[in-house]
C-alpha cells in the first residue's frame, strides 16, 4: 500500500517546519541575549540616534564570524537569520509537498512565489 | 534606563504586540512601531527593523498552530502570495515616483472606513453563496473548524478582485513599510467573502513571506539592531503563541471588534504619518 499525500499531510509538515524554525531561532536569540545582557546589561540603553549597525552585523559572513566568536550581539543576529529563513523554507518545502500531491498548478504558483521571494531577498542592496 | 530594564520593558510591550498581531492577522508592527518611537524614543529606522522581525516572528509562531488546526488555507495563501510578492517589488520600484505622504493619508482614510465596515458580521445569505467557477478551478474552497464544533464549508468569491487587492497590499508594504496585513485581511474578508477566522489566520500565514522578502535590504541598511530585536522577537513570539490559543476558541464577533479597533488605530497612525512624515 502506498502512502497518499493530502492537504492535511502538507499542513502537518508545514506546521512542524514553522514550529522547528521558530523554536530554533528563539533558542539561539535567547542564548545570545543572555550573553549580551550579562556583559552589557548595566550600560545605558540608547536608541534615540540612528547610527546603523557595524558592518560585521550587516552581512551574512560578518554575522557568522561574530556568532562563532561567541559575541552576544552576533549570536542574536544569527538567530534572526534563522527566523528570516523560516518562511523561505516553508515556501520551498511547499513545492515539494504539492509535487507529492501531483498538483502541478500549485507547484507552479509556489515556484513563482519562491523565485520572486529569492529575487527580493538576494537582489541589489541586500545583505545576502 | 539601563539595557536590562529597557530589554524587560520592550519584551513586555512586544508580548502585547504579538498577542494582538496574531489575533488580527496584522503582525506586530501596528502596535510596536508607535510604542517604540513614542514611548521608548527609539529612532524610526531601528523601530522599522524591529517591526520587520516582529512580523516574521508573529507570522511563523502563530501559523504553526493555525495551519495544524485547519484555519489557515495554504492554497489561498500560496496563490495570493504571487500577488503580494510581485506587488512588493512593484512598490519598491514605484517608491521613487509616488508621494508616500499622500498615499499614507489616502490609506489612513480607507482604513477608518474599513474599520467601520468590518465590524458587521456576515449575513446567512452571504455565508451560503454558491461556488465560484474560478475559485473551484483553483481549488480554493475549503473547510475550517466552526464555533459550533465540527467543520464548516466555505466558497471563495471574486478571486480576480482579491488578487488585485493583494497586489495593492504588496505594493503598499513596499511603499509604506507597514500596514499591508490590514489590506490582506480586508481583501479576503470583504472582497472574497472568506470566513473571518480563515481570513485573519491566512493573512497571518502570508505576512511572514512578505516581510522576509525585504529582510535582506533592511539588514544591509543597518536597521536590524540585535539588542533591540532580541526582546522584540522573544516577546512577540510568546504573545503570538498565546494569541493563537485565544483565536482558536474565540467568538468571531469579538475578533471582528478587536480587528476593527486595531485598524482604526492604524488608520489614525497613517493619517499622522501623512501629515508629519513620520510615525
Amino acid at each position: 500500500m502506498t502512502f497518499h499525500w493530502t492537504d492535511k499531510t502538507i499542513e502537518e509538515i508545514v506546521g512542524n517546519l514553522l514550529r522547528t524554525g521558530v523554536s530554533l531561532s528563539a533558542f539561539v536569540v535567547f542564548v545570545g541575549g543572555v550573553i549580551y545582557l550579562a556583559r552589557h546589561g548595566r550600560a545605558p540603553a540608547n536608541y534615540r540616534v540612528f547610527q546603523g549597525e557595524p558592518s560585521d552585523l550587516k552581512s551574512l559572513s560578518g554575522i557568522v564570524r561574530e556568532a562563532y566568536g561567541l559575541r552576544g550581539r552576533g549570536i542574536i543576529q544569527f538567530g534572526l537569520l534563522l527566523l528570516i529563513a523560516t518562511p523561505v523554507a516553508r515556501v520551498a518545502f511547499s513545492i515539494w509537498g504539492f509535487a507529492a500531491e501531483h498538483d502541478r498548478m500549485y507547484m507552479v504558483f509556489t515556484g513563482i512565489v519562491l523565485v520572486v521571494l529569492l529575487y527580493s531577498l538576494l537582489g541589489s542592496g541586500s545583505a545576502f | 534606563m539601563n539595557i536590562l530594564e529597557f530589554t524587560i520593558l520592550v519584551a513586555a510591550g512586544s508580548f502585547v504586540a504579538g498577542l494582538l498581531g496574531s489575533l488580527t492577522g496584522l503582525g506586530g508592527g501596528v502596535v510596536l512601531v508607535p510604542l517604540l518611537t513614542l514611548f521608548f524614543k527609539v529612532d524610526i529606522r531601528y523601530a522599522i527593523g524591529a517591526s520587520l522581525v516582529s512580523v516574521i516572528a508573529t507570522s511563523s509562531g502563530a501559523a504553526a498552530a493555525y495551519v495544524k488546526e485547519g484555519f489557515s488555507s495554504i492554497r489561498i495563501g500560496m496563490f495570493l502570495e504571487i500577488a503580494t510578492t510581485v506587488g512588493a517589488l512593484a512598490g519598491a520600484f514605484l517608491a521613487a515616483f509616488v508621494s508616500t505622504k499622500a498615499l499614507a493619508m489616502i490609506f489612513g482614510v480607507m482604513l477608518l472606513y474599513s474599520a467601520y465596515l468590518s465590524r458587521r458580521p456576515r449575513t446567512r445569505a452571504e455565508r451560503n453563496s454558491p461556488p465560484d467557477p474560478l475559485a473551484t478551478r483553483l481549488r480554493m474552497n475549503g473547510t475550517f473548524p466552526s464555533e459550533e464544533g465540527g467543520m464548516r464549508q466555505y466558497n471563495v468569491q471574486r478571486v480576480p478582485t482579491g488578487f488585485g487587492l493583494m497586489f495593492g497590499a504588496g505594493a503598499l508594504s513596499g511603499l509604506l513599510g507597514i500596514g499591508s496585513g490590514a489590506v490582506k485581511v480586508l481583501a479576503m474578508d470583504q472582497a472574497m467573502k472568506i470566513p473571518f477566522k480563515v481570513s485573519t489566520t491566512t493573512s497571518n500565514f502570508m505576512i511572514g513571506v512578505t516581510a522576509a522578502a525585504s529582510a535582506g535590504v533592511y539588514l544591509n541598511r543597518g536597521y536590524v539592531d540585535p539588542g533591540l530585536s532580541m526582546p522584540v522577537m522573544l516577546g512577540v513570539l510568546a504573545g503570538s503563541l498565546l494569541g493563537a490559543q485565544i483565536l482558536i476558541k474565540a467568538e468571531t464577533r469579538v475578533l471582528r471588534i478587536v480587528f476593527s479597533v486595531v485598524i482604526a488605530v492604524l488608520g489614525v497612525q497613517m493619517l499622522y504619518k501623512g501629515l508629519t512624515g513620520g510615525i
